[in-house]
């Protein structure tokens, strides 16, 4: 027969209701509301504390000065100079690299190289960046003894490539397989067509990718320790020497015991955080409202 | 002039299928007089009464009646005022061109269309005299009684055979290996199944045909005990011998309980269905019921044009 | 079509040229990349073969460091790593799976958006900045609150015990829990998204509340994918250097409390570097180092093929 035993007629479709099965759904559901409430929390804490900590000891010192003789006061000048030009280097020479890598396997490659190279750059982007560091320090710092910027952009440029190779794979994807063949029909050669074609229509998508890259690059500590190895001194153009970068004068502040030195550690935390948090920002909300066109 | 009847009357189905058949299900006890409306139905007999004169026949029969059913997903309306009666222990196909909302119907007749954000329900919906869109029914226990196979076989491809059947009874907690391995087995064999499968119950429930699979999705359904299967195209994604062997199923399990079938196959239809309900496409996008009766009627002599339309292929 | 090969048509002679100029160059650049990864593991090797060629593998168990009497091991530094990244694992795996589930089943849309934002903000933070946040606000607090409670409750266990510091291995350990987080859930969050709808269906026909959906159909078919998302926290957590140098406590021996001070191979390259000097010890940093980049290379593959399993290629982390 149809249904066993529905004894209680008006029980059959409201059997569930008040029952075990409902309370472990919702029990459960909460537990899950919860921890995405955990994940957001520890975000801001940190937001909450650079801000107001940071905010105090911000001054015009701390944007303009370099660091004092003994370490103690001054301010972030070198450091704020070092990380433009270091990342500015850095940027010059990843780029290049990944976006011709993005658009070979993209567009040139074979389907099996072209998984060989995205792993290759997804094994990549996991490499520690301290290993990073110590990797360009055997082959720019060690040879010629001397700690040099032009290394630690080297090294910032290792960690941009891949990231910036993957963002620039999967915008070029994105552009439609008839543009290509438009072109090509006109009697546009290949290149060209990249070039004019696919690259122009995806530019937007790639810079956001390379701005997320910079982002990233600037706030790496540990590949410059043996590379540029930080400095007091300002330095400015030249990259066979040590130079000094946010994340390094952070970093050296903050294991200071002098108060002073801490808050100036803040301060520029707090630069550092704006400047990342704002190109983050700006980037995701522009690729949402892309998404929502 | 209207065509002869286009389905095949001469129908044998091989030997050994309905003797096989009907050798691994449980039949309930035959009752009235032989109905062959169609060669595909077995001629023993279907439901003792199709109308609702008996107040506990009817309460656990799987009697669906819909009143003034809309369905809106969001502002835009996809289904006008339905108005019909399921009748138990008998299948109902609902024919219809594409886009008609047979499929967004069926939906509403188990709630799965909650699973849609936006989508929302006007009129009623009754089973067995109690309205499904009730503020005390648990859309959850509603599904137990009312089931549902899809169109594309759908198993957990993380169990195994064995699994898929019990998935649902594990759900209520039931445990005890005894009682689970009895209900699997009669499971599949209402299913046709069992001797298919009965030696390798371990392994993946994706390791099997198409047809298999989507057997494997009705055993399933079966194993929780409904009343009701509503089955949306279940044999369109499958070959034509497996979609026989669905068809000589559904013939064999219709006597236990409602069937509701959308499909999209006239021929189907005709061959296996007691009742047929003809949907189509208002001027304002939305579906609605143009007809619906006896499917010897609306297949041979329809009330309306439209029907004979469709029913001859003059259109969909 | 996502892909085209396209094959030189030009004929023209200025224009094969910079077809295959262009077509060179692009190769090259995928080639550098692909060369990098090689060159790295080298270079790591070539120049820690003087601490090989003297320890063997016996640096691997070693349990010593002694750059005046010349001693090398790896041993404390990989307990402190796997113990850090251990218990950063263990507290994010289950909080971002949740999370994860929550963002792609049961919030409402406006809400699941503004979360992952926050989420994603949350990995974009610098290392360095959250380290200078966890020596100075996170580690005095998880002192007074938590570590102090973990001890007068379980104290009498060995390895529970106190003193509670702040600066140590369950700061780190919980440091790298925040950090490791974003990972999870976003990778989890793709992973559970794939899961087809008509599995979700078939679970519902059958009568099964939202909860129970997600735990018979949609996490077993994701789950490889999940692991794969964890994983590859896991391999992040083994290589976080900054935001753990600083509140770990630098000290190079095996932890004997849960609070003790500690190194992690990362941490202890990150401080001894600079000063070492060019030799054995320089040489056997490198070695730690190499030590560290087969086990997050190793980590990363396998994540990789899982998440790939189920997802298919998925950018970014």
């Amino acid at each position: 027969m149809a249904s066993a035993t529905p004894a209680v007629r008006t029980g059959r479709l409201t059997g569930t209701r008040a029952s075990r099965r409902t309370w472990t759904d919702r029990i459960m559901r909460s537990v899950a509301a919860l921890a995405a409430v955990a994940c957001v929390v520890p975000l801001a804490a940190v937001l909450i504390f650079v801000t107001i900590n940071g905010l105090a000891a911000l001054n015009l010192d701390l944007l303009t000065r370099p660091s004092r003789a003994q370490g103690i006061g001054g301010g972030a000048e070198a450091a704020i100079l070092g990380t433009i030009q270091m990342v500015a280097l850095a940027t010059l020479i990843a780029i290049p690299f990944g976006v011709l890598a993005g658009v070979y396997v993209n567009e040139f490659s074979s389907r099996r190289s072209a998984r060989g190279v995205r792993f290759a750059a997804d094994v990549l982007v996991g490499v520690p960046s301290i290993l990073i560091g110590v990797f360009v320090f055997t082959f720019l710092v060690l040879p010629f003894k001397q700690y040099n910027a032009f290394a630690g952009s080297v090294a910032l440029a290792v960690i941009m490539i891949p990231v910036i190779m993957r963002t620039t794979e999967e915008i070029l994807k994105l552009v439609p397989g008839t543009l290509r063949e438009a072109s090509l029909a006109l009697g546009i050669p290949a290149w060209r067509t990249v070039l004019s074609v696919v690259i122009r229509t995806g530019l937007p998508g790639i810079l956001t990718g390379i701005m997320l890259a910079v982002a990233r690059a600037a706030g790496e500590t540990a590949p410059l320790l043996f590379t540029a190895l930080g400095s007091r001194l300002v330095n400015v153009g030249d990259f066979s020497r040590p130079m000094d970068a946010l994340p390094l004068f952070i970093y050296t502040n903050a294991r200071q015991p002098y108060e002073l030195q801490n808050q100036q550690a803040w301060g520029a935390a707090f630069l550092l955080l704006l400047f990342v948090l704002t190109v983050n920002v700006l980037v995701r909300a522009r690729t949402a409202g892309r998404r929502a066109q | 002039m209207k065509d002869p009847d286009p389905m095949p009357t001469d129908l044998h189905p091989t030997p050994e299928s309905p003797d096989a058949a009907r050798s691994t299900i449980d039949l309930a006890e035959a009752t009235d007089g032989v109905r062959p409306v169609s060669p595909l139905r077995p001629s023993v007999a279907p439901a003792p009464s199709t109308e609702a004169t008996d107040a506990s026949d009817a309460a656990m029969s799987g009697r669906i009646e819909t009143a003034e059913l809309n369905v809106y997903y969001g502002a835009f309306r996809a289904i006008r005022d339905i108005t019909l009666t399921v009748k138990p222990h008998a299948i109902t196909a609902i024919i219809g061109p594409s886009g008609c909302g047979k499929s967004t119907f069926l939906r509403t007749l188990n709630r799965m269309h909650e699973m849609t954000p936006g989508t929302s329900v006007e009129g009623t919906v009754k089973l067995d005299d109690e309205d499904i869109y009730g503020p005390s029914v648990d859309p959850v226990a509603l599904r137990r009684v009312v089931g549902m196979v899809f169109q594309r076989p759908n198993p957990f491809p993380t169990m195994s055979i064995y699994d898929n059947v019990a998935a649902g009874i594990r759900l209520t907690g039931r445990r005890k290996h005894a009682e689970l391995d009895e209900v699997v087995e009669r499971s599949l064999r209402r299913a046709a199944l069992w001797d298919e499968v009965k030696d390798k119950l371990k392994s993946g429930g994706t390791s099997l045909s198409g047809g298999q699979q989507q057997r494997l999705c009705i055993a399933r359904a079966l194993a929780v005990d409904p009343e009701v299967i509503l089955m949306d195209e279940p044999a369109s994604a499958l070959d034509p011998v497996a979609t026989l062997r669905i068809e000589e199923l559904m013939a064999e399990l219709r006597v236990n309980y409602t069937i509701v079938i959308v499909t999209h196959n006239m021929q189907q239809a005709s061959r296996i269905s007691d009742h047929t309900a003809f949907f189509t496409m208002g001027p304002d996008r939305a579906g609605y019921l143009v007809e619906m009766d006896e499917t010897v009627q609306i297949f041979t002599n329809p009330k309306q044009q439209l029907t004979e339309d469709y029913v001859s292929g003059r259109f969909g | 079509m996502t892909h085209l090969t396209l094959t030189a048509r030009s004929n023209r002679g200025a224009g094969r040229f910079a077809d295959r100029l262009f077509r060179g160059s692009s190769r090259l650049a995928a080639s550098v990349l692909v060369a990098l990864l090689i060159l790295i593991a080298v270079l790591l090797y070539l120049n820690s073969r003087l601490t090989w060629q003297t320890f063997g593998l016996a640096f691997i168990t070693g349990d010593t460091w002694d750059p005046v009497a010349g001693i090398y091991g790896a041993f404390p530094f990989i307990v402190g790593t796997v113990l850090a990244a251990g218990i950063a694992v263990i507290i994010a795996a289950p909080i971002g799976i949740f999370t994860a589930i929550y963002l792609s089943e049961l919030a409402p849309g406006r809400l699941a958006r503004p979360l992952t934002f926050m989420i994603e903000l949350l990995a974009a933070i610098p290392s360095v900045v959250i380290g200078l946040w966890g020596v100075f606000i996170l580690a005095p607090f998880l002192r007074g609150t938590v570590e102090a409670w973990i001890v007068s409750v379980f104290g009498w266990i060995p390895f529970l015990g106190g003193p509670a510091y702040g600066i140590g291995l369950f700061s780190a350990g919980i440091i790298l829990t925040i950090m490791i987080l974003p990972t999870i859930v976003t990778i989890s969050r793709e992973v559970i998204g794939a899961v087809p709808t008509s599995q979700r269906e078939a679970m519902v026909a059958l009568g099964a509340t939202r909860w129970e959906v997600i735990r018979r159909a949609v996490v077993p078919f994701a789950r490889s994918g999940i692991i794969g998302a964890v994983i590859l926290g896991l391999g992040r957590a083994l290589g976080e250097t900054m935001a753990v140098t600083m509140v770990i406590g630098n000290k190079d021996a095996i932890p004997s409390t849960l609070f003790d001070q500690t190194q992690t191979i990362a941490s202890k390259i990150a401080t001894s570097f600079s000063e070492a000097q060019v030799g054995i010890q320089t040489s056997s940093l490198i070695a730690l180092g190499l030590v560290l980049l087969v086990m997050t290379v190793i980590m990363n593959v396998i994540a990789r093929l899982l998440v790939w399993r189920v997802a298919g290629p998925v950018a970014g982390e």
